[in-house]
């Protein structure tokens, strides 16, 4: 029904797409998979209008399409239902299934009952049923989800994109989903499905296309596969030696930081860890699985519903990312732009920004000179490139902006670093630098937590990896076993354990 | 000072800079090119203006928005804004002019409470933005009504007046020709300036306002500086009220009515961005001597009063017109 034949796509000179098929049939459930940035989300931006190929075709029903932008495609007979929902969240679930198409009467004023009555009829058809006159803030996350796919059907869509629909729910609401999704592939609706959750595929799914790094790997129906060989065809054979060498482990480390007890979300999985000094603690999970929330948590930031936490043996409670500091545990966060760095401030400014207590003249006063001379050891401690400390940081690189913030710990009696990302944005020559610092750091007894996306930088950098999915940690290894299957396999098939 | 220090201003890529390259990119640079234009505009209209007398004359009058507009310029760079200073500076003069006329108690008792009264109600609206996460503007809006409500309350409407004569050395006395209330607003303009360019605090100010998240999660007690800056709001405030009421030598529960909008405008005049993070306190002076200028100028030339708050408000305008792409 709907088939992609060699889609590229170039964002100026960087090419995402290379070369990509996809075909879905009338009244099958495909399944799209790839890791965090194979390019999934881009293709279904183009199937969906919202961005054009650069080259390739697109055929519904053995015809040529070329949508201009999302209308077209709503025209076509697709349908999408994007991660981030595009509901608002003050109307009704009947408002927003005709928002921009409401159908009104002689006189130009809405028809409601019109409207009701087309709504009614479809939510009947997916056996759903839901408050139609509240707003739809009020309505669960499965439950404005089955709005958006009835607005997507209201539409008369044939071709159904639901880009990671079960990344927010809950195994019963799940279930109500995947029959939603059975009821419409015998009506004949062709299905895309995104998911990282290889149970699920198993479970829904007719055939598979998997993805890599902008490269089609190749499509399947379901029951040749097994998991182990999905996580290959995703995670391929790729060798990285941008690694600095990882020391030899010490079991006698002293633990500096241990979490005992700590729970997201109310009914979500509680997870415990250790971080030793000395060591990389890696963080792996796929996006939204909890790991940014979790050391969030620790510091005070994120209202986790229990978070329990030794420092140095003894019980803490960090309300504040202040405490952490008092405690010496800091954090260079996701994005360097919104929570890293003042923009606006030099690089002095921005370095020396926690660190006041070091330089004072008279109690009160900044001691400006020392202040210059601390900036510029820790400048060169982490190797930044400016004209000098006065420089602003919006003139710098990512991979300097980055070595800005982490050369605002160093100053510090810190312990425990936590990157979360730390090279997201950055060029390769500036991610080995970054690599060499994280290792420098361990030989000098600090101990890291590195939250990453990018299964080679995990598997290159930590000593052990905590794998995260669905808001806990599901396993963790060590040593030999810190390979791409093993992660990939915990993070989309390990067993969650949902406490009350 | 051989680096610089104004953290208000734009860093320099550059360690030695000309004074000229220095002065356009600072943000001072318009507020001071419109109090000159604006001083020279008033010297050719009236030959009154370019006096001794009228120079102080004018420094007089703008000292008490002055002065309330130093405790906003704190709050504006953190991203906030007060609403309520025009009217805790009627309550704290009013209740300083009870004590001392209805209680008969000692003046300086009288005087420390008004700084009681403008400290209190400031620290009231940090903790409600700080710590209970609501709008600036919405919780000062409030405690402008409750704070002008209870000068009536407290006064039954009408002024107090019986003060000591002692008290009118704040309002109209002189040490040799220059008005105390000037003298006064220059010390709180000088604390200020070493507060924001000296102090660790004054470095969180404006980082609060340049990205209050990346100050939080490196470790800044953001709810503290903020309770802090509304504390100072409220500080100069109740030292508005002093040199006001020592002007009027009557506690005046209705003075004050929107003097915070002139505080606000003069700040914003000053070059402080209204979003937070850059802006420099002498700026805030500037801004506030310009809107003096104004005042006297156009009073000077006779315009009807009407008529120069309508010019008032077209050169605000006009000024963040022209200051809004420069950087």
């Amino acid at each position: 029904m709907l088939a992609l034949k060699d889609i590229r796509k170039s964002f100026g000179p960087i090419e995402v797409l290379h070369g990509v098929d996809l075909e879905v049939r009338a009244g099958e459930v495909h399944a799209l998979l790839g890791e965090n940035g194979a390019g999934k989300s881009t293709l279904m931006k183009i199937v969906s209008g919202i961005i054009q190929p650069s080259a390739g075709t697109i055929t519904i029903d053995g015809k040529d399409r070329r949508f201009a932008n999302y209308d077209e495609a709503i025209a076509a007979g697709v349908g999408i239902v994007f991660q981030e929902f595009s509901l608002i969240p003050y109307l009704t679930a009947v408002e927003n299934m005709f928002l921009a198409r409401e159908i009104t009467n002689a006189f130009g004023l809405l028809d409601r009952r019109a409207m009701r009555r087309r709504a009614e009829e479809i939510l009947k058809k997916l056996e759903v049923d839901l408050p139609l006159d509240v707003p739809i803030a009020r309505l669960s996350v499965a439950e404005q989800q089955f709005v958006e796919i009835a607005k997507a059907l209201s539409l008369d869509a044939r071709i159904l994109v639901l880009d990671e629909p079960t990344a927010t729910l809950t195994p019963s609401e799940t279930e109500h989903l995947f029959k939603v999704m059975r009821e419409l592939r015998a009506a004949g609706v062709a299905i895309v499905f995104i998911s990282h959750h290889l149970d699920e595929i198993f479970e829904i799914c007719d055939r598979i296309t998997v993805l890599r790094d902008g490269e089609y790997v190749g499509s399947t129906p379901v029951a040749d596969v097994t998991t182990d060989q999905l996580v290959e065809m995703m995670v391929g054979r790729r060798i990285e030696n941008s690694f600095p060498p990882k020391p030899d482990s010490d079991p006698a480390a002293p633990v500096v930081l241990e979490v005992t007890e700590l729970q997201l979300r109310r009914g979500g999985p509680v997870s415990s860890f250790q971080l030793r000094a000395g060591e990389i603690l890696g963080f792996a999970g796929l996006v939204g699985s909890g790991r940014t929330e979790t050391v969030l948590s620790m510091l005070g930031e994120y209202p986790a519903s229990r978070c329990k936490l030794r420092v140095d043996g003894t019980e803490r409670r960090l309300r504040d990312p202040a405490d952490g500091l008092m405690h010496g545990i800091g954090l260079l966060p996701e994005s360097r732009k919104e929570q890293g760095l003042i923009t606006s401030f030099s690089i002095l400014q921005n370095v020396s920004l926690n660190n006041y207590g070091k330089y004072r003249r008279g109690h009160w006063f900044i001691d400006f000179k020392k202040e210059r001379a601390c900036t510029e050891t820790a400048m060169d401690q982490v190797r930044v490139k400016a004209q000098g400390p006065a420089a602003r940081v919006d003139t710098l690189s990512g991979g300097n902006q980055q070595k800005v913030v982490i050369a605002r710990w160093l100053n510090h009696q810190m312990r425990v670093l936590i990157f979360d990302e730390p090279t997201r944005g950055i060029d390769v020559g500036a991610k080995a630098e970054i690599y060499q610092l994280m290792r420098d750091f361990t030989a000098q007894g600090f101990a890291i937590i590195m939250i990453s996306s990018e299964l080679p930088e995990v598997i290159g950098m930590a000593d052990r990896v905590c794998v995260f999915r669905s808001g806990g940690i599901v396993a963790t290894v060590e040593g030999a076993a810190i390979t791409s299957e093993e992660i990939m396999t915990h993070a989309t098939t390990g067993k969650v354990h949902h406490v009350a | 000072m051989s680096h610089d220090a104004n953290i208000g201003a734009p860093a320099k890529g550059r360690a030695r800079q000309s004074a000229l390259d220095w002065l356009f990119h600072s943000p001072l640079a318009l507020p001071l090119v419109g109090l000159i234009v604006v001083s020279i505009l008033m010297a050719f209209a009236s030959d009154n203006f370019f006096t001794v007398n009228n120079i102080l004359n004018v420094l007089r009058q703008v000292s008490v928005v002055g002065i309330l507009a130093v405790g906003m310029t704190f709050v504006i760079l953190t991203g906030g804004i007060d609403l309520s200073v025009g009217a805790v500076m009627a309550l704290a003069g009013t209740i300083a002019a009870g004590l001392m006329v209805n209680m008969g108690l000692h003046g300086g008792i009288g005087l420390l409470a008004a700084v009681g009264v403008g400290v209190g109600l400031g620290l009231f609206n940090g903790a409600l933005v700080a710590w209970g996460k609501m709008p600036a503007i919405i919780v000062t809006l409030a405690t402008m009504g409750i704070a002008r409500g209870l000068g009536l309350i407290y006064s039954g409407g009408y002024p107090i007046s019986g003060l000591p004569g002692w008290v009118s050395w704040f309002g109209v006395g002189r040490v040799g020709i220059v008005p105390v209330p000037v003298i006064i607003m220059v010390v709180v303009y000088a604390l200020a300036w070493v507060l924001l360019q000296r102090t660790a605090f004054g470095r969180h100010v404006y980082a609060i306002g340049g990205n209050e998240t990346a100050a939080r999660l490196s470790g800044v007690r953001t709810r503290l500086v903020k309770l802090a800056v509304f504390g100072i709001s409220g500080l100069t405030a109740s030292i508005a009220a002093i040199v006001l009421t020592g002007r009027l030598m009557s506690g005046q529960p209705n003075a004050g009515v929107g003097f915070e909008l002139d505080a606000i405008a003069a700040v914003v005049l000053g070059g402080t961005a209204i979003a937070g993070g850059r802006g420099l306190i002498l700026g805030t002076l500037i801004g506030a001597v310009l809107l003096g200028i104004l005042n006297n100028g156009l009073n000077l030339m006779g315009i009807n009063p009407y008529m120069q708050d309508v010019i008032k408000g077209l050169i605000i305008l006009l000024a963040i017109y022209i200051g809004r792409e420069w950087r």
